[in-house]
């Protein structure tokens, strides 16, 4: 067995062994106990095709929290991630519609574009010496103006790429493209994370930046590619959703930030940095997924929603923050 | 002007401990009234505790104080200042972006009917700042005075307050002489209106200048009181210093070979200047200064964490680039830096990744990481070191202090370096933990390690350096060889211009 194929057996194997230890336990249990809640209060939650559209909710909260993740270990922020999965999926079904190009090559594109516009948040962070909150405050509002600039405001429509549209409609072996999206982007970034140098380097930068930075690590570097990744895998997320609705929607993404952050949140992370794992975060953003799709199915008003989604977030965070003073 | 100056103020046998140290040990003191008393004393001495204890910051354990025969208890930096004590910081607490009379009344503006009085507030304000010499509009932001005219508003606030005793902790450090002639001319004032002042220097030549009496601490005790008129500096440095020096040092000789180190014109902006030095294969150089004097600034440019102005860094002889921490590891340096929690752990990791932080590409096989080796070099260390711990993975933040400095000190030999930089190396460990730092030490400059050990702690500095290299204020003052070296001499260059 090659070296790689070793590690990915051992990290599913210590993915669960993390899953159980710490403070995922309490994830679990929630996660458990709100599935089992609507199971028995709701009929329509126990059909496959409900269950499906869960995941698919929670497939681009997932993905792009997995991003933010990475960022947040390092101690920062990124509140752009909203903007650049909008930004990416218009810029993807433009080329596609308006160029010769395939599938490939267009949802190459953009990601690339979002991957350069996370670069530049990274600049402004690392060189320029602006804040986080700040730079990425304000990349948020470039990037949105953006994708009204390049659409006009109009919706992209007409897309007949097949190829285009499995990603985010498509099933293989019954579970949606999508989600198998998710797993592979989850596997590689946590062992990305645990297992190279370089994932050990962002969470030492995390634990304490000054002290990496004496050991001889060049934590502006660093810096730069959490943030490069954050946006990539942003705009991914964003190009999954877009193939989803089969339109590249200016609109697309907005107020997505809080989603995200609240996931790595929920999941387990600091948002002072040194902290917060893959799987953490998946499992915060299965917990947002099933929340938004049991107050949908409780016809809960939509006004509500948002209220109670706001309070989950506050309880979830507050509480991790608690048993971990307690420790 | 003997007579003006009887005892008012008296603090007896005051004793203060901190978890492991004893840092005042029966302490007495008399203060006259009218009268300027320096009080001198190394770094870790208990000047500063006992000035705490004072302003109410601190309480005594033991001890009684005493204010014009009665007894009083300072329970709060509150009640200090109703007692008629006022202390002024080296680092001074004024409020930058607030005006001169905001900053003397601040807490208690003069109220008409609720409302702040402002005229009044700036008439006092006024008449207080001519006590003190210093003719500056009151609406005048605090932050843009000079460090000086900060100063003086201090002692115009401590003035407000009807102070009897004014402590003064290390006011000239940040003056220039001219500016230091001014503060000496309002002490003398304030001397004749009867107020008492405590004047905490390290500036011998001004105790001369000012002061009536001196009192020199050492090691959390009052050693002796002298009048400045009947003594001179070597008797002041001498109770300073005066100590035996347990042989707790491990030091074996180690052949010196040939020069491995050497910085030639080192200087940075505003601080360091004319920084010139060398250290050899198997050598211990010591570097001994105040606290201050610029020694872990010297290493922190040398080893590309702090930008340089001008300089030169030659290894065996060739001229290298150290822009940053990553050219320094390259070329075989290790740092220890003088705060562990801050610049060296990661207290959130556990000791095996703490280990190998800043060897990680030795660990680094197709991008991953090694973990079996990297257990391997931690469990070796463990061993070695004698770290205490239940195992390699043990959180570094659940470790005692000196075990998590053997764990840096770990990090940093994982490197393999040629140079190793310690910024006090034992400061806040116990005993036994020194001595298998020193042995190590040892060990290291036999096997032709260069050592620069930057210490505070005289007995330890002349214990184990083969040369010292003394700073004060931003330069090189002198060096010592091992033979020549004594207490004595190392603190007259620290502290002597």
């Amino acid at each position: 067995m090659s070296a790689t194929s070793l590690e990915i057996k051992s990290t599913a194997i210590n993915f669960w062994g993390k899953i159980k230890k710490s403070s995922s336990i309490s994830l679990i249990f929630i996660l458990s106990a709100m599935f089992i809640l609507m199971y028995i209060v709701s009929p329509p939650f126990r059909s496959i095709s409900n269950l499906l559209s869960v995941t698919k909710l929670f497939v681009p909260i997932a993905i792009s929290g997995i991003g933010v993740c990475m960022v947040i270990i390092t101690g920062g922020i990124d509140l752009s991630l909203g903007s650049v999965y909008g930004l990416a999926g218009v810029i993807t079904t433009l080329i596609l519609t308006k160029t010769n190009t395939n599938a490939f090559f267009s949802v190459l594109l953009g990601v690339g574009a979002a991957a350069l516009f996370g670069l530049f948040n990274g600049v402004m962070i690392v060189k320029v010496n602006l804040p986080p909150f700040i730079a990425t405050l304000a990349s948020m509002s470039i990037a949105r103006g953006l994708c009204y600039v390049i659409t006009q405001g109009y919706p992209i429509t007409g897309i007949e790429s097949q190829g285009f549209l499995f990603i985010g409609q498509g099933a293989i072996a019954g579970i949606p493209a999508a989600v198998w999206c998710m797993v592979v982007v989850a596997i590689v970034f946590s062992i990305f994370l645990n297992k190279t140098v370089t994932g050990r380097r962002i969470y030492a930068v995390g634990g304490n930046e000054e002290a990496t930075r004496i050991s001889g690590v060049n934590t502006g570097r660093i810096k730069l590619l959490v943030y490069t990744l954050c946006s990539a895998l942003a705009g991914f997320a964003g190009i999954i959703t877009a193939s989803k609705l089969g339109i590249g929607q200016p609109t697309s993404g907005t107020g997505f930030e809080l989603d995200a952050i609240a996931a790595v949140a929920i999941g387990g992370a600091s948002l002072a940095g040194g902290a917060g794992t893959v799987s953490g975060t998946i499992m915060g953003a299965a917990i947002i997924g099933i929340l938004r799709n049991a107050l949908v199915l409780l016809s809960v008003n939509a006004y509500w929603q948002q209220l109670i989604i706001g309070f989950v977030i506050l309880i979830a965070v507050a509480a991790d923050q608690i048993s971990k003073r307690r420790k | 002007m003997q007579q003006n100056q009887t005892v008012f103020f008296s603090v007896k046998d005051a004793t203060k401990s901190f978890p492991g140290v004893l840092a005042l040990n029966h302490v007495s003191l008399d203060v006259k009234s009218g009268s300027v008393l320096a009080l001198v004393g190394e770094n870790g001495a208990g000047k500063s505790t006992l000035m705490k204890i004072l302003s109410g910051v601190y309480q005594m354990e033991t001890g009684e104080i005493f204010i014009d025969g009665e007894k009083v208890n300072i329970s709060s930096p509150l009640a200090s200042q109703h007692l008629g004590i006022s202390i002024i910081y080296q680092e001074l607490n004024s409020l930058l972006n607030m005006n001169i009379a905001e900053n003397v009344f601040i807490g208690r503006e003069t109220r008409k009917k609720g409302l702040i009085d402002k005229e009044l507030m700036h008439e006092k304000t006024k008449i207080l700042l001519q006590k003190v010499g210093l003719d500056i509009d009151t609406w005048t932001r605090v932050g843009t005075l000079s460090t000086a005219q900060k100063q003086m508003v201090e002692v115009a606030k401590a003035l407000s307050f009807n102070a009897r005793l004014i402590i003064m902790d290390e006011p000239t450090s940040s003056l220039t002489d001219t500016e230091t002639h001014t503060l000496f001319k309002i002490i003398r004032n304030l001397k004749e209106h009867g107020v008492a002042i405590i004047f905490i220097t390290h500036r011998l030549k001004e105790i001369f200048e000012i002061a009536d009496d001196v009192a020199v601490m050492r090691d959390g005790e009052m050693v002796i009181t002298l009048q400045a008129s009947q003594t001179n500096e070597n008797e002041i440095i001498s109770n300073m210093v005066g100590r035996d020096i347990k042989n707790i040092f491990a030091k074996e000789t180690a052949d010196i070979m040939d020069v491995l180190l050497e910085v030639k014109n080192l200087s940075t902006k505003n601080f360091l200047h004319d920084i010139n030095f060398h250290v050899r294969k198997g050598e211990i150089l010591g570097f001994a200064g105040l606290v201050g004097a610029g020694r872990s600034e010297v290493m922190r440019a040398v080893f590309g964490i702090d930008k340089r102005e001008t300089g030169e860094i030659y290894i065996n002889g060739q001229m290298v680039k150290i822009n940053n921490t990553v050219d320094a590891i390259r070329h075989g340096m290790g740092f220890v830096p003088e705060d562990r929690k801050e610049q060296a752990l990661i207290l959130n990791m556990n000791i095996t990744q703490n280990i190998s932080l800043a060897a990680l590409e030795d660990f680094r096989r197709y991008g991953f990481i090694d973990q079996k080796k990297e257990k391997k070099e931690a469990v070796k260390y463990i061993k070695s070191l004698q770290i205490k711990t239940p195992s390699e993975e043990q959180i570094v933040g659940n470790l005692s202090g000196g075990n998590q400095q053997k764990v840096v000190i770990g990090k940093w030999m994982e490197i393999k370096p040629n140079i190793l930089i310690l910024d006090e190396p034992t400061r806040g460990i116990d005993v036994k933990t020194k001595k298998e730092i020193y042995m190590l030490m040892s060990k290291l400059a036999q096997q032709g390690v260069a050592i620069i050990m930057i210490s505070s702690e005289l007995p330890e500095i002349l214990g184990m350096s083969d040369r010292i290299v003394v700073m004060h204020e931003g330069t090189i003052k002198g060096e010592l060889l091992r033979n020549e070296a004594s207490q004595e001499n190392i603190m007259k260059l620290a502290m002597l211009n």
